[in-house]
């Protein structure tokens, strides 16, 4: 029994680094050629000098702000998350505490409604989307990036079956001292909300952030575009440089490394809440 | 002060009303007109920038996308991508829970690296499989093949070959996707009551048996929403062919999503691309249809 148990250990540690290199190579290629001439990445793709490099040098990173807007992209697409991110939970914890606690005719009917609308992804919906944006002139903005994504029914969801869980004791004591909806809402249920407010701004963040289909569709010019394109036009802007790529990448996703990492728990819990509604 | 229950109800439709308004605004503009637009489109041939004036014309955009080769085959390597992504990342995903969850030192260390390309903007994702599938012996993925094989491998174009172009971008979405799985498939496995694992090894249950026999149909509920996920994330399958071989070569790697924005986009025919979205969300629904019955029918079982 007990040695069956140390080679069940051997195994699990053994797997583990082996499935971890699978998981680094890629993004430790990246790190590694973002530091090496261009012409090298390629050359050391398939070796472990492509792991390694010899000399270090930051030109890369100077030729990715050469090469193309770069902190354009970087504060549009932390422009259009946060703001999507910010009046989306507002707006969608508002709308999931209306279906949970208060009572008014039609709420079942919308809820229904609500849950329904769950199972449309952006996709099904793009190009008439596309066709509504261009007669209301949007194409080409903020806007047009933004609007469309803050009221969402999957996290009204989220919110309405956390609320529904809320004890309501403290709530009521506040309606006998005379609180109204608003500063109950404010004051009492969306301080002791935190882990609901935390996973739909995560799944939000994560869907949003890394958003290439809906903007590719609607927009054109550098000025209003976000990262995932900004990666995506420098693949294809010609001369082909692995190194600077490489950069742009590094750039891109350092910042939301940074903050996974910091908050890794709260990610971990917010992903782990969408499997649990299943 | 004394709130009766008829003003108080009152207070409360008012109050919903405005918490409510902005989310339903938001849906009825952006989620729900569009979706009915986009049946309604389906069955005209409205062309952007088009001189024609807009006729219903029933059927006929239907017709014509199911005998478009292009669309047949997107829908094809949509379905051939579910089969494989499907069951590769639900296994990779348990597997990788189940290591991940024994309380050894190290483990979270683990957990976070498994799940960190989550946090990987497809984009950025797609860019860096390009040069892993790198034509020629330096490519990584070439060279480890030679190295595994002992030379035997023939060095090929992975993104440029009709045959090996799909499974590149199956591997690339495998590997951005399967944290998320792995995470929610862990914290099902940590629900899992102890006790019942305590009550088998008192039974002399062996690792295995135990596997079988609590830890798979504990996890049931958990393992049927991974799939569905993965299923329909499968059929919205874009990001990485746009970037990695724009559907190519040969309509090898088109697919539903592909072909919908590239009739919207570049061809400027709305109502065709919007034929190709309903169809993909009927598959959607069928997929969801499908997963309600299976959980429905399991509990009548239970």
């Amino acid at each position: 029994m007990n040695h069956r148990r140390v080679l069940n250990s051997v195994l699990v540690y053994s797997l583990l680094p082996g499935m971890s290199l699978i998981f680094l190579i890629p993004v430790w290629m990246m790190l590694a050629g973002s530091f090496k001439a261009d012409d090298l990445v390629l050359q050391h793709a398939g070796s472990l000098q492509g792991y390694f490099p010899a000399s270090m040098s930051m030109q890369n990173y100077q030729d990715v702000f050469d090469r193309v807007p770069f902190l354009r992209y970087l504060l549009n697409s932390m422009l259009i998350t946060s703001t999507i991110v910010i009046a989306g939970a507002l707006v969608n914890s508002l709308a999931g505490y209306a279906l949970a606690r208060l009572r008014w005719p039609g709420r079942d009917w919308i809820l229904l409604v609500i849950i329904a609308l769950m199972i449309i992804p952006l996709e099904a919906i793009a190009v008439p989307l596309f066709y509504e944006v261009t007669l209301l002139g949007w194409r080409d903005t903020y806007l047009v990036q933004i609007v469309p994504f803050i009221a969402n029914a999957f996290s009204i969801y989220l919110f309405y079956t956390f609320f529904l869980g809320l004890p309501r004791e403290f709530e009521e004591a506040a309606r006998i001292d005379g609180a109204g909806s608003w500063r109950i809402f404010f004051n009492i249920v969306a301080p002791n909300a935190k882990p609901v407010y935390a996973a739909v701004a995560i799944l939000t963040f994560l869907t949003q952030w890394g958003s290439f289909l809906w903007p590719l569709m609607v927009t054109h010019s550098e000025e209003v575009r976000p990262l995932p394109l900004g990666i995506a036009a420098f693949y294809t802007l010609p001369p082909l440089q692995w190194g600077d790529i490489f950069a742009f990448g590094v750039m891109m996703v350092s910042p939301v490394l940074l903050v996974f990492i910091v908050f890794q728990r709260w990610f971990v819990a917010g992903v782990a809440t969408t499997g649990v509604k299943g | 002060m004394t709130t009766q229950p008829d003003n108080l109800s009152r207070q409360d439709t008012a109050a919903a009303w405005v918490f409510i308004l902005p989310a339903i605004a938001g849906l009825l503009s952006f989620v729900l007109l569009p979706f009915a637009l986009a049946l309604l489109l389906s069955f005209t041939n409205l062309r952007l920038g088009s001189p024609l004036p807009t006729e219903f014309m029933g059927w006929t955009q239907y017709q014509r996308i199911f005998t478009d080769t292009a669309f047949l085959r997107a829908l094809g390597n949509n379905t051939l991508f579910a089969l494989t992504v499907v069951p590769l990342q639900t296994v990779l995903a348990l597997l990788l829970a189940t290591l991940v969850n024994r309380p050894l030192r190290g483990m979270i260390a683990f957990r976070s690296l498994f799940f960190m390309p989550v946090v990987f903007p497809l984009s950025l994702v797609s860019v860096v499989w390009i040069l892993m599938f790198a034509p020629g012996p330096q490519g990584t993925i070439n060279s480890l093949l030679e190295f595994v094989t002992l030379g035997a491998w023939q060095p090929r174009d992975f993104l440029h070959d009709t045959f090996w172009a799909l499974p590149a971008i199956t591997l690339t979405s495998i590997w951005q996707g399967v944290g998320f799985q792995m995470v929610i498939l862990l914290a099902a496995l940590q629900s899992i009551p102890a006790e019942l694992y305590e009550a088998a090894k008192v039974d002399g249950a062996s690792g295995r048996q135990q596997f079988l026999h609590i830890t798979l149909p504990q996890l049931r509920n958990a393992l049927i929403f991974v799939v569905l996920v993965t299923t329909i994330l499968a059929f919205r399958l874009f990001d990485q062919v746009q970037i990695m071989t724009q559907g190519g070569p040969q309509h090898a790697t088109t697919t539903v999503m592909y072909e919908a924005v590239n009739a919207a986009f570049a061809g400027q025919q709305v109502a065709r691309g919007a034929a190709m979205t309903v169809v993909f969300f009927t598959i959607v629904l069928l997929i969801t249809l499908l997963q309600r019955y299976v959980l429905k029918h399991e509990k009548a079982i239970e």
